[in-house]
Order: structure tokens, then C-alpha cells, then sequence
């Protein structure tokens, strides 16, 4: 561990290869958590097949790289069949969970989860499949600096991806649907807005979000049962960031990615998903000193 | 009708079809085998590339007039079931095979960790089972009885490949205690074993390791471990992690524009790192239990390039090794029982231990513990995106290519 930190002593240089790298699967990150975030937030539902969406989606461009269709241009065929599914799945599953104790959607997502694995082993195969792009790296630093280019067009695409959904929540009519029926339900309906309908939509927006996302990382590797580490950390950057915090969202994704790229160079790999969770709890454990705190003050 | 009473209908359907085929595995001219294989979670290619073995020997015997006991005739079946990859649920059907399917002999499952689970089990039961896919030496130090595998331990995997480098260190250079060598395993008994072969050669040859990380079995990005192998340049690197680690790996060190000369992996072959990535792989080298161009022969499938010609024409893909040596744990068992003459486990667990037999896998030979002693393993390295075997030395078809990369 100590060697491990001479080195990023002595090479300076790669503390920012790691950073970099971190950085730009953070961005992958961000988005599964984005949908999560949308999800939690409007329906109070926790959704547990995030990863199996993005591995979807990961699938539908390793196919399609195969078929010749550049990785970039599946992201919206992806996007596109997701958010298709969203809508399937919303009205077979989803509907009847609204309203419900939380523990009912954990425990039907969970299903909807399992299903899908099974049949994307069934349909496409166990094996770990893989996405080459090929368009090369840029080269910094006498090559000690690498940066992949289709990373930071995956980087830039979740930008984009963001800045639109904040957009779209923000300045659209049927963004503001989603955020009225967020804020109060009840209020919203007697508005004459649809409550159903946009639980549905948010629901397959999330849907179309991951498989974008699961596009996008389809140059690190898809499997069927790939999906838990996107939840995962999905989830705890949620925790994280806050719900209804879209800006947080992205701090949070792009940290944790920092984070463990460091955490997995200094403590070596087998420690990266455990610094995970124990940087989870330290954080929690911080919050809940500070809130006591201010609630001592109001006291 | 509701709804309801069509799925009642349905489910009381299928139980009694799965009675139906329970009964055809009772059937008297029938030796049935159980074998949990993983058709679905982390392991389920090789779950089918294991299957697709067993169920070609399977076929090959009884397309052969299957297995004579005392003059009479009888087929072999296997009784499957989904061990999902997760060691707890091997362990469950191991009993359920045993004690509720009564199965009196068993097949393994794939990976050294759902061995690992299972066996005690076999033991206590006193069944034997002849396992294809499960290398890791830990199997054989605890004295089990029932346990026999055709395949070569896997802390010999890469021992060529540290050896090729040794010898060829002029090339590069350097005399051999100069070489430095780093190490991605991935955390489980198999590749565990792999690293503990990997640093016995090392020691042996007094060569350094710069780099000894442990991959989670969750990990897909690799990109940690190579910045480092960049910074520190080692000689030799050995990834060993399944497919995924075997994809990642090579992937990433062409992305990352990694330069070492000796790069070498378990796993390739079942990966397709050759078809799939060509440009990527190549010069890498593939640790391999066997490959069709070796002179291997027996009865039952002929040499091993008929193994392989055969096995395209039934299942579609080219065998990997894990298919090969899962087809030859079926050959082990149809040859005990001939030589047994019964189907008392007892006996056939002592004529498996007395099996001394050529197959198109290789010479089957197994020692007190219950390991293949008689079959080494090969070493191929990939060009222009085949597999050519470069060690050892008697099956070489060409000499190996070790230099710098870029």
C-alpha cells in the first residue's frame, strides 16, 4: 500500500490517469443514478433492476456493434427500446405499486430484476460480452496519460443527457407534470393532471435513461447477471447526493468514480467495492452528527 | 375457466411431466448420472459449454450400443440440474441428487469453487464423482475418496508461460532474475491456486513481482491495475479471471497502450479472445487444458481434431477445453463401469481409481488424491487470431514470439 503510494509520488502523472478514469466511469454512474433519483423521487418506488436496464441497454449495442452500427448510434436505438419496455413493464408491475408500502416495490423490482436476467442469458447468451468501439485514444505526457476516446464521448453524452433531463423537468409542461405530481399528488390530480400517466412516463423515462447508459458502458463489459454493481452504486449515490437533487446526483457519481479508481490503486482492487460501502457509511454516520447538531441548536 | 384454474392446470401439468421423466431415469436398462452445472449466473457459458461435453460422450456411448454390465445392455443419462453459479445452491442439489433423485454417481460441476461446495457431500454419501472443471489444488489436500478429475491442477495453468519467458529473457535483454513479473488474479480458489503456482515458478527462477492485485469477481474495469503495470513495466503479466477478466484485460491493455512482452491468460479460448478481438490479442498467451492439434487418441471419439470436427457439427462453435475435458469425465465413468462390471458405487469408485486410459483429452491416469497426473498442460499463444501451441517443446508448432509490443 505504501509502494503504492510512492509511485503516485514519484509519477504525478498517473494520480490524473486515475482521475480521469474515474471520472469518466463515473459519468456511466450518474446516469443510472439520474433515473433512480427520477423514480424515487416522483413515485416513491426503489427500483432494483437499474442495473438489469443498463445491461440491456449494453446488450442491445453489443449487438448492434456486431451488426455494424456504430456504439454511438445505438444509444438512442437503446434509449428508444427501453423506453418502450419502461412502459411495458409500468403497466404490468409498476401501476400497482404506487401508493404501496415501499418494501412492495423493493420486493417486485427485485422481480422484475430476476426475470430479466434469466431472459437475456436465455436470449442472448452467458457469455461476457464487449463493445469495440475503436476510435482510438488521445496520448498525454509522453503516453503516460491515456485517454480513451470513446470514455469522454460517454462523458459527454451523460452531460448532455443530464443537462437535457433538467431541461426537460424544468422547462417542459410535461416536466413540470412530473414535478407537480412529486411535490403533492393529490394537488396535481385535481389539476387535471393524469397521476397515472406520469408515473408511467417517469417510470419508461428512467427505462430509456439506463439504456442509454447500458449503451454507453458497453465498452466495459455486459453479462446477464452484470447488473448489481450499476444498482448498487446507483443507489448509494442517491443516498448520497439526496432526492430531487439532479445537480448532487452528478458530484456524487463523478466522486464515488474518483474515489474508488484511488481507493483500488492505493488499497489494490479487492478492497474497491468494500471502500465503496465503508465510504457510504462514513458518510451517513457524518450527516446524521450534523443534523443532531442543528437539531441542538433549534433546541 | 379462470384465470386461476388454468395456471393450476398448467403447474399440475408440468409436475407430472417432470414425473413422467423422472420414471424414464428409473427405467432399468438406464445408469443414471446427476450433475448440477451452471446453466444460469456468472458461470453459465461454461454451465453450457460443461453440458454440451457431458451430453456429446453421453450421446457418442449410446449411439455405440452404450455400456454392457453382465450381458445386459444399458444407456447412459444425465439427470441435470441449475446450480445458478452459487456454491450454496450446489451443495443443495448435491443432497438432492443423492437423496431424493438417488443418483449413485455424479458428474462435477464447472468452476473449482462449486467443487469445492459439493464435495463433501459426494464424500459423505460415498459417491463418486469424476469433475472436469474444478483445478484448484485445495480439491485434492483433504483426503476425499470420491473425487476424480481428468483435468491438470491449476497451479500448473501458467507455468509454462513463466518458464517460455525465463528461457527466452536474452531476447528481451535481461538475464532471468532481472525479470519482473506482475499479477491481476481474480479472488476465487481457482485463480487463487493459479497465483500460487505463478509465484512458486517465480521463486523458483528468481524472478520479482512487482504487482500482486486481487480482482473482485464484480470488477469490469481494469484500467487501476494496468496504470500501475505502466508505471512499474514489468516483463510478464498474467491475468487470470475468468472470461470477463480474460476480455477486460486484453481490451484495456490495447486502450491503455500497455507494452509488456510476456502477457498471459487463463480462459482465452472459452472467451473467444482470438475471434472476437484479434488485433487486441495478439502475441498473448493462453493457458489451455488441451487444444485440437495435439496427437491425442482414444476409442470413443478417435483423435482429438475428430473430437473437435464433431463437436462443431453438433453444437455450432468451436470446442473450448472446457468442453473437451467435460466429454472426457464421461469417457472415465462408461470405462469403470465396463472394467467394473457392476454398478455397486464402490466398485466403480475403485476401478475409476485403476483407470489408466488414452482419450482424444489425453492420458487419463489418476493418483491417491484423485488428480490427472498423466496429461500436461499447453500453452498456445495467438496469431493472426488462432491459437497456435507453443509449449511444451513436442507439440510446438512454432516458436513463441516474445518481444515488446510497440
Amino acid at each position: 500500500m505504501i509502494g503504492n503510494l510512492l509511485i503516485l509520488h514519484e509519477a504525478p502523472a498517473l494520480a490524473l490517469q486515475l482521475a480521469i478514469d474515474g471520472i469518466l466511469i463515473g459519468a456511466v454512474f450518474a446516469l443510472a443514478a439520474y433515473g433512480m433519483a427520477l423514480v424515487w423521487g416522483v413515485t416513491n418506488i426503489i427500483n432494483v433492476a437499474q442495473g438489469e436496464f443498463v445491461m440491456l441497454g449494453g446488450f442491445i449495442a453489443v449487438i448492434g456493434a456486431e451488426h455494424g452500427i456504430p456504439v454511438l448510434l445505438a444509444v438512442p436505438l437503446a434509449a428508444a427500446c427501453l423506453y418502450a419496455l419502461g412502459w411495458v413493464l409500468y403497466y404490468a408491475v409498476i401501476v400497482h405499486l404506487v401508493g404501496r408500502d415501499m418494501f412492495n416495490s423493493v420486493l417486485a423490482t427485485f422481480g422484475i430484476a430476476i426475470v430479466l436476467q434469466q431472459l437475456m442469458a436465455h436470449v442472448f447468451g452467458g457469455a461476457d460480452r464487449i463493445a469495440v468501439a475503436g476510435l482510438g485514444s488521445w496520448f498525454f505526457l509522453d503516453g503516460l496519460v491515456v485517454v480513451d476516446k470513446m470514455k469522454v464521448l460517454v462523458f459527454a453524452a451523460c452531460i448532455a443527457l443530464g443537462v437535457g433531463l433538467a431541461l426537460f423537468l424544468f422547462r417542459s409542461r410535461r416536466g413540470q407534470a412530473i414535478r407537480a405530481v412529486a411535490q403533492r399528488p393529490e394537488a396535481a390530480s385535481v389539476l387535471g393532471i393524469d397521476t397515472r400517466k406520469v408515473y408511467g412516463l417517469t417510470f419508461a423515462l428512467n427505462a430509456a435513461i439506463c439504456g442509454a447508459a447500458g449503451a454507453l458502458a458497453a465498452t466495459y463489459t455486459v453479462h446477464p447477471y452484470g447488473g448489481l454493481s450499476y444498482t448498487i452504486r446507483a443507489f448509494m449515490i442517491v443516498v448520497v447526493a439526496g432526492l430531487g437533487n439532479l445537480a448532487g446526483v452528478i458530484w456524487a457519481a463523478l466522486g464515488l468514480g474518483v474515489a474508488e479508481s484511488f481507493a483500488g490503486f492505493v488499497l489494490g482492487p479487492q478492497y474497491q467495492i468494500a471502500f465503496v460501502f465503508a465510504l457510504l457509511v462514513a458518510i451517513l454516520v457524518f450527516r446524521n452528527w450534523r443534523l443532531r447538531r442543528q437539531r441542538r441548536y433549534l433546541a | 375457466m379462470r384465470p386461476g384454474k388454468g395456471l393450476l392446470a398448467g403447474i399440475a401439468g408440468i409436475v407430472l411431466a417432470s414425473f413422467a421423466a423422472g420414471s424414464a431415469l428409473c427405467a432399468d436398462n438406464v445408469i443414471p448420472i446427476g450433475a448440477a452445472v451452471s446453466l444460469t449466473g456468472k458461470y453459465a457459458l461454461n454451465g453450457a459449454n460443461t453440458k454440451n461435453g457431458y451430453d456429446l460422450a453421453v450421446r457418442q456411448i449410446n449411439d455405440k450400443g452404450g455400456i454392457t454390465i453382465g450381458g445386459k445392455p444399458y444407456r447412459l443419462e444425465v439427470l441435470y440440474y441449475d446450480d445458478e453459479s452459487t456454491p450454496a445452491r450446489g451443495t443443495e442439489l448435491a443432497e438432492r441428487l443423492i437423496e431424493q433423485d438417488g443418483v449413485k454417481f455424479i458428474l462435477g460441476p464447472y468452476s473449482s469453487g462449486l467443487t469445492k461446495a459439493m464435495l463433501p457431500i459426494v464424500e459423505r454419501h460415498k459417491v463418486p464423482m469424476v469433475e472436469a472443471n474444478g483445478a484448484a489444488r485445495e480439491l485434492f489436500t483433504k483426503g476425499y475418496r470420491y473425487i476424480f478429475a481428468v483435468l491438470t491442477t491449476s497451479d500448473q495453468y501458467l507455468t509454462p508461460a513463466v518458464d517460455l519467458a525465463a528461457q527466452n529473457a536474452g531476447k528481451l535483454g535481461k538475464k532471468t532474475e532481472e525479470l519482473k513479473l506482475a499479477m491481476a488474479m481474480e479472488n476465487d480458489p481457482f485463480a487463487q491456486d493459479v497465483r500460487a503456482g505463478v509465484l512458486a515458478d517465480a521463486q523458483r527462477l528468481g524472478i520479482n513481482c512487482v504487482i500482486d492485485d486481487q480482482l473482485p469477481p464484480e470488477l469490469n474495469d481494469m484500467s487501476v491495475t494496468l496504470t500501475k503495470v505502466k508505471a512499474l513495466k514489468p516483463d510478464i503479466l498474467v491475468v487470470s479471471g475468468h472470461e470477463k477478466g480474460a476480455l477486460t484485460a486484453v481490451k484495456q491493455i490495447e486502450a491503455l497502450r500497455v507494452d509488456v512482452p510476456v502477457i498471459a491468460m487463463t480462459h482465452c479460448d472459452s472467451a473467444q479472445l482470438a475471434e472476437k478481438m484479434p488485433r487486441a490479442s495478439e502475441n498473448v498467451f493462453c493457458a489451455q487444458q488441451w487444444h485440437r492439434s495435439l496427437k491425442y487418441k482414444g476409442d470413443l471419439f478417435g483423435s482429438a481434431e475428430d473430437f473437435a470436427t464433431l463437436f462443431k457439427k453438433v453444437y455450432g462453435y468451436d470446442a473450448p477445453y472446457q468442453a473437451a475435458q467435460s466429454a472426457a469425465a464421461v469417457y472415465v465413468f462408461a470405462d469403470a463401469f465396463k472394467r467394473a462390471q457392476s454398478l455397486d458405487p464402490e466398485k466403480v469408485r475403485d476401478a475409476i481409481a485403476a483407470t489408466d486410459l488414452p482419450t482424444f483429452f489425453g492420458p487419463i491416469k489418476f493418483d491417491a488424491s484423485g488428480k490427472n497426473i498423466a496429461k500436461p498442460m499447453v500453452l498456445t499463444q495467438i496469431v493472426h487470431g488462432e491459437y497456435v501451441v507453443v509449449a511444451p517443446e513436442k507439440w510446438a508448432a512454432k516458436e513463441p514470439v516474445i518481444q515488446h509490443r510497440r
